[in-house]
């Protein structure tokens, strides 16, 4: 994870580290602290691609008010990446296009249509 | 679907919305603060410069810091107060009387307060150029939250544009991070934010090109540089744009305030470019044309946390007292003198004539 080591005012006070993946990669980051941030850390930068145009998206607002940080979250799509905290196993994976809805209770994710 | 009952719900737990439910849980009532973020304080948990204004205000104390004594006073009432992180209130049901809530993103709840104050913020301005869109654009929020909040930086080599008084902050604290600044842009001719902000970053040696705008972003995918331009005064570009390399380009255009909740509402609203958009008419005690609603903080003009905390304790302290509670009314001259004061002088001229022009006498005429 690239952190900020030392700085002049704040201390960082994280959480416990824990492991996730990302499109299948594992990677380390802070529980409780959002997922787009964990992400960030580990040099990720593109989280989504538009439907129609297939733009790359990533980190923008931060507050949970822009989509841009749509992913998949353990099969959930749209998941509001920048205000979801990180649990430990997470499957974290990019969302192409608006992302598949599961219908049924207990159904198994699949990956979303590109 | 789980339903929740409160005398008072406040929506947002920044600044504003944390004077507000100290104050009406002070006053005896119940309430709830519905906050989308995983934590309270809103912006101020990202502030990490000594605040400005005045003593009352915790001026000389850092944001963070501010949002902890805020956190401490609303402790005080014991479990008058409830908090619900991860939770937005999407949606207002004025005849029913109830407000919807998302937890997190799958989980959605009715709330039916009996009073609401609405301090849900601003959100950033974004500005039209080829590229706005691709990773390795942010908001400067969004990087002050990267940095300060959580320790990562969003880039090693970053452009600011905008230099008002949060491009020059974020330029600073970006530095104090380790990051470079290439420069910071600023269309108009002069800088907007504070002298004493501009000078700290001129001494550090960062650029600040007047009369300069952003092009385009360079980059296939993701942010490599950018173009930039100077302008005339027409604002229209002069001469070859210039190249500037950088993996980070932050906007530091402006805010607007976040007012989808008071349009739902049916808060009679104006459009008043001094506060920055569509802000609802208010009385003194900043009701809102909707007897049930309140709103304090940058919803409803954007301006300094300082007189977001006054505007919060003040429509707090008025919901508490529409429900009955006791309130002494030198409370509330206290708190607008307080807020006249913050508002003097020349730095103030804009927001007074910006508040000037929602502010009613009262709601007589309310139907």
């Amino acid at each position: 994870m690239d952190l900020i080591n030392s700085h002049p005012v704040l201390d960082f006070l994280h959480g416990e580290k824990v492991s996730f993946s990302f499109d299948g990669k594992i990677m380390e980051g802070f529980e409780g602290e959002p997922i787009a941030v964990a992400l960030h850390a580990n040099g990720v930068r593109i989280y989504r691609r538009t439907p129609e145009m297939k733009r790359p998206r990533g980190f923008f607002c931060a507050i949970g008010k822009c989509s841009s940080c749509f992913m998949v979250v353990d099969g959930i799509p749209n998941v509001r990446t920048c205000v979801t905290p990180l649990k430990k196993g997470m499957k974290v994976e990019t969302q192409y296009g608006r992302g598949r809805i599961l219908f049924q209770p207990g159904e198994e994710a699949r990956p979303c249509e590109s | 679907m789980r339903e929740l009952t409160t005398d008072v719900l406040v929506v947002g737990g920044g600044p504003a919305g944390l004077s507000a439910a100290a104050e009406a849980a002070g006053a005896g009532a119940e309430v709830i603060i519905a906050e989308s973020d995983l934590h309270l304080g809103g912006q101020l948990v990202k502030q990490s410069h000594k605040f400005f204004g005045s003593k009352d205000e915790f001026a000389g104390t850092r944001g963070f810091e501010i949002a902890k004594i805020l956190m401490n006073e609303i402790a005080q009432n014991g479990d008058r107060v409830k908090t619900m992180l991860g939770t937005t209130i999407n949606g207002y049901y004025g005849d029913e009387g109830v407000v919807t809530a998302m937890v997190g993103e799958e989980e959605y709840l009715r709330v039916i307060p009996q009073k609401i104050v609405v301090a849900s913020g601003a959100q950033e301005r974004l500005l039209p150029f080829p590229n706005n869109d691709i990773p390795g654009v942010y908001g400067a929020g969004a990087v002050q939250t990267l940095m300060n909040v959580y320790g990562v930086v969003p880039g090693k080599r970053v452009l600011m544009v905008g230099a008002g008084n949060i491009g020059l902050i974020v330029s600073y604290q970006l530095l104090q991070a380790g990051v470079e600044v290439a420069a910071i842009l600023e269309a108009m001719p002069r800088i907007g934010g504070y002298w004493v902000h501009a000078a700290k970053v001129r001494r550090m040696g960062v650029p600040i090109l007047l009369r300069h705008s952003i092009k385009r972003a360079l980059g296939g995918e993701i942010v490599t540089g950018a173009e930039v331009n100077e302008l005339d005064e027409k604002f229209d570009p002069i001469g070859a744009a210039e190249r500037i390399e950088c993996d980070a380009i932050c906007l530091a255009v402006g805010l607007a305030p976040t007012n989808e909740l008071l349009w739902q509402a049916g808060c009679a609203m104006k459009y008043v470019p001094f506060l920055c958009g569509h802000v609802p008419l208010r009385d003194k005690y900043m009701r809102t044309s909707n007897e049930n609603v309140w709103m304090a903080g940058d919803v409803s003009g954007i301006e300094e946390a300082s007189a977001a905390m006054i505007e919060g304790r003040i429509a707090g302290l008025s919901a508490a007292k529409a429900l009955g509670l006791k309130v002494p009314d030198e409370k509330f001259d206290g708190y607008r003198e307080r807020l006249r004061d913050l508002r003097a002088g020349e730095v103030g001229e804009k927001i007074r004539a910006g508040v000037e022009a929602v502010v009613v006498g009262g709601w007589e005429e309310r139907t």
